[in-house]
């Protein structure tokens, strides 16, 4: 079984990326090769940009299956439309109209189950691609895309999860920002929980939103302040009250954020942040140890 | 009225910021926070709230387990592995993982399971120092954001009308999802608040083809345009190739983040900087009605 590591944010731009490229870049320099990077932010992929040296092994297709009414076989009856708790169908009885909306379709299966006329068949509908790359002999990169237009991201995220190797040591996944399903599809599986936030407002309110998803989902979790420096000491006084783990603090350089910005890794930053990333691996290890 | 979305494909581009910044520009103006899953706006214009609705988001199904016979039916046919047997005997629905279509409500045999609407939502119409706002207050882990994007949106534009106001001005979420679906569906206009980073022009590029793909006009503003200057010039030249105006571009600067932990906008905080002139300027642009061609 591997270690999971969920990297999540609520407010978006708060450093996610930038933590999990790096903290997988550490872990595989200085821990072990038996890790996976896994971008499950597939509205927006972007961890790939910081490896040029990742070749593509493959790349899938995710389709969703969508129903499609043979309307010589369908009486019209409407059932179909009353069972979808998505309003992905219309029936138009009077003028012999059935049709699905295959961007409102969740898939569920509830119309096949409605229709006693056997005029419900599923056809494959691509939602997105998952990708693997390798930067040496094993895949160690896992990066899902929804395709522009699609509503299905969690759908693409769950067979990204499953594509990932069981067998290697370490697994960590990129979430995508916010607090609604997606994340909860990422975190799900999870061993532990990184939350990256920075000192503002903005991002305190979004981490205690945050915060509160994943104590419910009852997953073990710590804080890394990103950009520190900027901004207040509000977040720093949350931390302590909730008595939440501050598991690393990476100053803010207008530098560093030049270099992330060209999509540069961590063999290029200040010593003082990469000795944070140590810290991170050490302290994961550990845990990972004691679990 | 006239209804613009900001947008941005990646998060943390100063989406809200700027938001803010246009709240204090704009007249006769309705604000409307429709990323309701990390909502931030509210931090600066601090909406009084005038009226709570409460949203019913999807439903979460419940077996009772003085009912349900064990047959199985329903965990071999949810699609979303969301029931499973407890490690105590007996079925139980994963909330997290159910998906709220009904469908092993309706097929067990002896109707053991039942499903309610989540009723952790709210929606909230408010005053705040520049006009009326609407907002929403989403429960943790919830499935619908991009209906109650929706609904938010329709509301807030019927308050739009009744207040014969000239813009709706909404504050959207980060991503291409079924969030940022359904925030820029039948609106007037787009801008894309982006960053010259990478990953900011990566998701720049998915964004601008969603909006593309519902014939949306859109503006960009380029914003810390001086955090990288090479892919910033490359930004310039792709949104002048996609037909995409620029409004401008901001210089990073601190004084944002300052204005922020002030609860103002740089507007307020800084009203004579660089940086509130080119937001103004940029305003001023987006708002400008268009010219009859002659």
């Amino acid at each position: 079984m591997s270690y999971k590591i969920a990297v999540c944010s609520g407010k978006g731009g708060t450093g996610k990326t930038t933590l999990a490229v790096n903290l997988f870049s550490t872990i595989q320099t200085k821990w072990t090769k038996s890790v996976q990077l896994i971008d499950c932010d597939v509205e927006e992929p972007n961890d790939l940009l910081f490896f040029k040296d990742a070749k593509i092994i493959n790349r899938s297709t995710v389709n969703q299956p969508v129903p499609v009414i043979d309307e010589s076989q369908c009486t019209f009856c409407r059932k179909c439309e009353e069972y979808c708790e998505f309003n992905a169908i219309s029936i138009i009885p009077s003028v012999k109209y059935a049709s699905v909306d295959p961007n409102m379709c969740h898939s569920c299966g509830a119309c096949l189950h409605a229709c006693k006329f056997g005029a419900i068949q599923e056809h494959q509908h691509p939602i997105g691609e998952l990708t693997n790359y390798s930067r040496g002999n094993q895949i160690d990169i896992l990066e899902g895309s929804l395709k522009i237009g699609s509503p299905m991201q969690t759908k693409i995220i769950k067979e990204l999860k499953a594509n990932a190797s069981d067998e290697s040591d370490i697994l960590i996944y990129d979430a995508p920002p916010g607090t609604s399903c997606p994340v909860v599809e990422t975190v799900s599986a999870a061993d532990f929980v990184i939350l990256v936030t920075e000192p503002t407002p903005f991002g305190l309110y979004d981490l205690r939103l945050t915060v509160n998803l994943i104590k419910e989902m009852q997953k073990d979790f710590g804080i890394v302040v990103n950009k520190a420096g900027l901004g207040d000491r509000e977040v720093y006084a949350y931390i302590k009250e909730e008595d939440i783990e501050l598991l690393a603090e990476i100053p803010f350089n207008r530098e560093y954020a030049g270099q992330y910005a060209q999509g540069k890794l961590l063999s290029d930053v200040p010593p003082l942040i990469e000795q944070e990333y140590l810290k991170l691996a050490i302290y994961l290890k550990n845990r990972m140890n004691h679990d | 009225m006239i209804e613009i979305t900001i947008l941005s494909g990646k998060g943390g581009t100063g989406k809200t910021g700027i938001t803010a910044a246009f709240a204090s520009l704009a007249k006769n103006t309705v604000f409307a926070d429709i990323d309701v899953d990390a909502p931030d706006l509210h931090l600066i214009l601090k909406p009084e709230v005038k009226e709570e609705n409460q949203f019913l988001g999807a439903r979460i199904a419940t077996i009772d387990r003085q009912v349900c016979t064990n047959c199985g039916l329903c965990k071999k046919e949810c699609r979303f592995d969301a029931i499973h047997y407890r490690a105590e005997g007996g079925l139980e629905v994963n909330p997290f993982e159910c998906e709220g279509c009904r469908l092993c409500e309706r097929i067990c045999p002896v109707q053991a399971i039942s499903s309610e609407h989540s009723t952790n939502n709210y929606w909230f119409v408010s005053n705040t120092r520049f006009g009326s706002m609407l907002h929403a207050k989403m429960g943790p882990g919830e499935e619908n954001s991009g209906k109650l994007v929706t609904t938010v949106r329709k509301n807030a534009k019927e308050i739009a009308r009744e207040q014969n106001a000239a813009f709706l001005l909404n504050d959207g979420p980060p991503g291409v999802g079924c969030s940022a679906i359904a925030s820029l569906t039948g609106v007037d206009k787009v801008i894309l608040v982006t960053e010259p980073s990478k990953s900011g022009f990566h998701d720049a590029v998915r964004l601008i083809e969603l909006v593309q793909k519902f014939n949306i006009p859109l503006y960009a503003v380029i914003n810390k345009c001086d955090i990288n200057t090479e892919i910033a010039k490359q930004m310039e030249s792709f949104f002048l190739t996609q037909g995409i105006q620029l409004l401008g571009k901001i210089p990073f600067n601190e004084e944002m983040v300052h204005a922020i932990v002030n609860q103002k906008s740089i507007i307020e905080y800084r009203p004579d900087s660089e940086i509130a002139g080119k937001i103004e300027e940029m305003w001023n642009k987006v708002t400008e009605p268009i010219k009859e061609l002659k």
